[in-house]
């Protein structure tokens, strides 16, 4: 245990909470990973004006509105290209992303290869319960294959996608998975992920109550990875093989350099662009 | 890991005041904060009875806050990283199960609810107490246990005025969608 007698920190988690009222389903798992959010922002002290929290479309999507920190609710599946021109424009600014399983592996997904591969130092946070919420229970590129619902009778029949297994092969430099319904494990991840240069993935499963009742099991499905993690590509690729998609913990710490273009004298300004596209 | 807010299984192993009183303060300001949350929640979901209850069971919790405060006057508390609190893997013991509510939820399950979290309070208490080997923790947690105890006949009584709903109450032909 880390104790610290001398050092009290300045800035507590609600700090970081804006005065908005979430409009999430009571018993959603995204009231718990904002919570570990803010969590996270309280333990790494950083000041509220030097963050930005950015998101695309969806339930999970409207966390830049509840954070009290700069934000960007921005179009569906774009979360990632957003705050990459954040990131290379502004690198003093320690940039999340919050995304869904439909905003961030459908519509995003292109993106989320190509944001892995370039390796800017985001933090990608994608809250995942394998549902669209916001539309009313359509399966999502995670959904299992048999999920017997009305808007899809009988299951898609479709192989999820598996999230850890595109940001390994993609090249994200951390990759890890958490749960809800673990606040202070989850806040632990988004704290490490935040501090691991380069592009720091972490998938949170995180129940849809209203669409997805049977989500409420997680609970008792969700396990430690018995593994520490590695740095290592190959033994990190087997360990997925094998992975139930309930294991949490940190499975990848790669060391490739973030990507970080210089930043230099701006060649033209907002107005001479305009210009450009002018008709 | 273990399921959502169940007590601590490790050995608690909490040996100075300091210590325990950080612990009892976060323990008491996570429960004070997750009700008033679900107090919103009910707000935003029109679902105002649940919400008043939830609202009065947050301000029990923050005039629980304000003693451990009282208690703590004068001392140098320990800053723990959430992660290190000894409720490892889940929320602070006295936190209402926040994923198990339900925007059609009624008093029933709101008090049940604060039920089981009083439960687990007490019982996080006299855990401590029983590990310790610090008589004036031991002394401090037995009596925050035995507050606890009290506040479960409480809401023992209070949950009397509301029986279990039938089956069925928590149908909707149209479950919510969020407003963008």
């Amino acid at each position: 245990m880390s104790m610290d007698t001398v050092c009290k920190p300045e800035l507590v988690a609600r700090d970081y909470k804006s005065d908005i009222k979430p409009v999430w389903c009571p018993g959603c798992g995204d009231y718990s990973v904002l919570s570990s959010i803010t969590k996270a922002l309280a333990e790494l002290q950083l000041p509220p004006e030097d963050v930005a929290v950015i998101s695309g479309i969806g339930c999970s999507s409207r966390i830049p509105a509840y954070v009290d920190c700069y934000g960007f609710h921005g179009v569906h599946g774009r979360s990632l290209p957003l705050a990459t021109g954040l990131k290379v424009a502004r690198p003093d600014l320690t940039v999340l992303v919050a995304s869904g399983d439909g905003d961030g592996f459908s519509i995003g997904g292109n993106h989320f290869m190509h944001a892995a591969r370039r390796n800017v130092d985001l933090t990608y946070i994608v809250m995942d319960n394998r549902v669209y919420g916001m539309t009313k229970g359509q399966p999502s590129p995670t959904t299992e294959p048999d999920w017997d619902s009305a808007l899809a009778p009988g299951g898609t029949g479709i192989s999820p996608f598996r999230p850890l297994v595109i940001a390994l092969a993609a090249g994200a430099n951390f990759i890890a998975r958490g749960f809800a319904g673990d606040p202070n494990g989850t806040a632990k991840l988004i704290t490490e992920a935040i501090r691991h240069p380069g592009f720091s993935f972490v998938e949170l499963l995180s129940p849809c109550i209203t669409f997805r009742p049977d989500q409420k099991n997680w609970k008792t499905q969700v396990h430690d990875a018995v593994v520490d993690p590695t740095d290592d590509m190959g033994r990190a690729a087997r360990r997925l093989m094998t992975d139930d998609g309930f294991n949490t913990g940190v499975l990848f710490t790669g060391e490739r350099a973030p990507y970080q273009p210089p930043v230099g004298q701006a060649t033209a300004t907002v107005s001479d662009l305009e210009e450009r596209f002018a008709l | 890991m273990k399921p959502t807010n169940a007590s601590p299984t490790e050995n608690l192993n909490i040996n100075n005041i300091e210590e325990f009183l950080a612990h009892a303060r976060a323990m008491e300001r996570e429960a004070a904060d997750q009700y008033a949350e679900l107090a919103e929640q009910m707000e935003v979901h029109n679902n105002r009875e649940v919400a008043e209850l939830f609202a009065r069971l947050s301000a029990i919790e923050g005039k629980h806050v304000d003693k451990i405060v009282e208690k703590a006057a004068n001392r140098d508390l320990p800053h723990l990283a959430p992660w290190d609190f000894k409720w490892q893997g889940d929320g602070a013991p006295e936190s209402a199960a926040a994923m198990e509510a339900h925007y059609m939820m009624t008093p029933h399950h709101a008090l049940t609810m604060a039920l089981d979290a009083e439960q687990r309070a007490a019982d996080f208490y006299r855990r401590v107490a029983d590990e310790t080997d610090d008589p004036q923790v031991k002394t401090m947690s037995l009596e925050m246990a035995a507050e606890e105890v009290e506040h479960i006949a409480w809401l023992k009584d209070w949950l009397k005025k509301y029986p279990e709903p039938d089956v069925g109450w928590d149908d909707d032909l149209d479950p919510p969608m969020l407003q963008e």
